[in-house]
């Protein structure tokens, strides 16, 4: 059984943190998936920063355009995660980011060096379902990682079939229109009824509720109706700020996860 | 085997350029289009609807003016293919009234755009404006200050212009908002791309509705000349769409010799530069393979041009083609090149261009034409926009 998929247990609600690499600091990368994983992440999901991220809004664009500037690319980021696997023997790690750095970087590569680290599996955004099935499911197969597809309100019924069978992770659910970090609508029983539909499908692969989960209580509806969420822009806004990035995540972890758990008055 | 150049694959190639790489966010909004462009083009109501507003709103045909002083000057038959007499002042307006008319059948209610120089933007609000469809404009910051009276215009036609302040706050990033707003409004709205980039199918259908140019200048020259192949056309470029529209119905002609200037700022290995055919590598920006700038991280930079219109980091995917199998030759012309073409233009045929259109004129003297060669320049667009650029640069104007 692989990481991805022991991370997944019965009535067990998952916690998927994203952060940047490279930001607020760009030794930070290592420090803060430690920090995290220690305050209760499930599955880290690691951002490659890109200088123009269509599927992101404006926090996770700030980051990453510090991280840039900070210095980060693909090559250091392979060095900083060297000894992921030390530190972090048995938590899935992604690598999400656009395919423009991936290209230059040149796939093959890139997927070899990110599966001699201890990469997991791959999201990225903007590579699509058919060119990913005609030229790069191989390349993911030959070093064995998965890829994660992306879900939305207006996906359709035989498309999520279709990413269902290819998928051997999870189904990342876009929880509305909107790029990342917006808020949860004011009315929610379109986004309810949405997530609904798709926990009907019987699907084979857990699902992950992202987008616009920055709460406890955002967290709370979407562990209700999937199998976990994936947080990110209200992390990295905590991080802005901070005098100690690790210990700020650990505490945004530990917070988050505690307002969720109380039970709705 | 290829038997035209124009079409691209199902998938939307042109050899290894195009595609449509976008987030699974707006994959039914572009799949909507891909599924729906051809048949709507290609249908009699839609182009008797297109060819009556081109005629009767846009002012088309517009004409192709024997430039005597210029023919002179360089050698050759220069003929100017008048874009900048249409109404707004460019060909830009050209695909927005196609692309009006396609998002109306398609059910749509809102529009929203990118734009550079504003001169999309402008034709983008006006068509919108025509249809009584409610119009959001994404703008760079930079550009929002140099750009002033076409924001300006925009307003007055109703349209809501939104500020970029992220990246380098010019036209990339512009695009990168309008596809933000896309993906945040997948059902009702309709993005009108200027330009002959972004996801398929926008290039083939942005270069179609450009292709009325070149549909014209073969009529107007068999007028003429008795033929309806010119030696040679010239077109700036930036993304390419008045490029493509030139270009279009001579590209499976292999005796015509096709010209793309690019915008070479403070000289193409200056660094501050937006030639991208030379300086650019093949990659993914705004949803598409092509040719673009970027470091060797593949982080986009910025490009550098005077004109507004040209600093694009990318090209459409077809030029990146035609360039790649030789079809279409790129040049280059600087910023000091271009404003010595604006006044010449102005002092030999009684024409001020656009700042963008002034890099095609530019390069005349570079071509080695033959006395009876026939050159088409497109005339894309006019010089009013640029009158505060070309007052502060009065010197650089002369000869």
């Amino acid at each position: 059984m692989n990481r991805l998929q022991a991370v997944f247990q019965p009535q067990k609600k998952v916690l998927n943190m994203y952060f940047t690499a490279g930001y607020p600091a760009l030794a930070d990368t290592l420090p803060i998936a430690r920090a995290l994983v220690a305050a209760g992440a499930d599955i880290l999901e690691i951002g490659m920063p890109f200088s123009d991220p269509l599927a992101d809004g404006p926090v996770i664009q700030g980051s990453s355009t510090a991280a840039l500037a900070n210095g980060m690319n693909l090559r250091v980021l392979f060095e900083q995660l060297r000894d992921l696997r030390q530190h972090l023997p048995t938590t899935p790690v992604l690598l999400m980011g656009y395919l423009n750095p991936v290209m230059q970087f040149g796939f093959e590569e890139f997927c070899r060096a990110a599966a001699e680290v201890g990469v997991d599996g791959l999201i990225l955004p903007d590579l699509p379902l058919a060119e990913y099935q005609e030229f790069y499911a191989d390349v993911f197969a030959r070093h064995r990682l998965r890829p994660v597809f992306l879900v939305t309100p207006q996906t359709s019924e035989a498309r999520i079939r279709q990413l269902d069978e290819l998928s051997e992770s999870f189904l990342y659910l876009v929880s509305g229109p909107g790029t990342t970090g917006g808020t949860a609508p004011t009315d929610t029983s379109s986004q309810t009824a949405y997530f609904e539909r798709i926990a009907a499908m019987n699907l084979r692969n857990p699902r992950l509720i992202g987008f616009g989960i920055g709460t406890g209580s955002a967290l709370a509806r979407a562990w209700q109706h999937a199998d976990g969420a994936i947080v990110g822009s209200a992390l990295i806004q905590a991080l802005a700020t901070a005098k100690d990035a690790p210990a700020a995540a650990a505490d945004f972890v530990r917070e988050l996860r505690h307002s969720a758990e109380i039970p709705a008055v | 085997m290829i038997t035209t150049l124009k079409q691209p694959t199902l998938r939307g190639y042109y050899g290894e350029f195009g595609g449509a790489f976008v987030p699974e966010m707006l994959f039914n909004n572009v799949e909507e289009l891909r599924t729906n462009y051809l048949e709507i083009i290609n249908s009699d109501s839609f182009k008797t609807e297109f060819d009556a507003l081109l005629r009767d709103y846009v002012g088309r045909p517009t004409p192709l003016f024997e430039a005597r002083r210029l023919s002179a000057k360089y050698g050759a038959r220069i003929f100017l293919k008048r874009e900048d007499l249409c109404h707004t002042g460019a060909h830009k307006i050209n695909n927005t009234v196609g692309q009006i008319i396609l998002a109306q059948r398609l059910g749509k209610t809102r529009i929203i755009a990118e734009t550079g120089a504003g001169q999309h933007g402008v034709a983008t609000a006006t068509v919108c404006a025509l249809v009584g469809l409610p119009c959001v404009v994404y703008m760079g910051a930079v550009d929002i200050a140099r750009q002033a009276p076409n924001v300006a215009r925009m307003r007055l036609l109703g349209a809501e212009v939104r500020p970029v302040h992220s990246g380098s706050k010019t036209l990339k990033d512009a695009t990168n908002e309008a596809i933000r707003d896309w993906i945040a409004n997948p059902v009702d709205t309709h993005y009108i791309i200027g330009s002959v980039v972004g996801p398929h199918p926008y290039p083939d259908l942005v270069a179609r509705l450009q292709s009325v140019i070149s549909e014209e200048i073969r009529t107007q020259l068999l007028a003429v000349t008795g033929s309806e192949l010119p030696d040679c056309v010239v077109a700036c470029v930036g993304g390419g769409s008045n490029a493509a529209g030139a270009f279009y119905h001579f590209l499976d002609e292999p005796t015509v010799r096709l010209v793309a200037v690019e915008a070479a700022g403070l000289g193409v290995h200056s660094g501050h530069s937006a030639a991208t055919s030379v300086l650019g590598t093949p990659g993914v920006i705004h949803g598409s393979r092509t040719l673009l700038m970027q470091d060797r991280d593949g982080q986009i930079t910025e490009p550098y041009s005077l004109s507004a219109g040209l600093d694009y980091p990318g090209i459409g995917p077809l030029h990146a083609y035609l360039g790649a199998v030789g079809r279409s030759e790129f040049v280059a012309a600087t910023d000091a090149q271009a404003l010595r073409a604006v006044g010449e233009c102005a002092r030999l045929e009684g024409i001020i261009p656009a700042l963008e259109t002034a890099h095609a004129l530019a390069v005349l003297g570079d071509l080695n034409f033959k006395k009876t060669d026939v050159v088409v320049v497109n005339l894309s667009g006019r010089g009013d926009k640029d009158l505060d650029t070309y007052l502060k640069n009065m010197e650089g104007l002369e000869e």
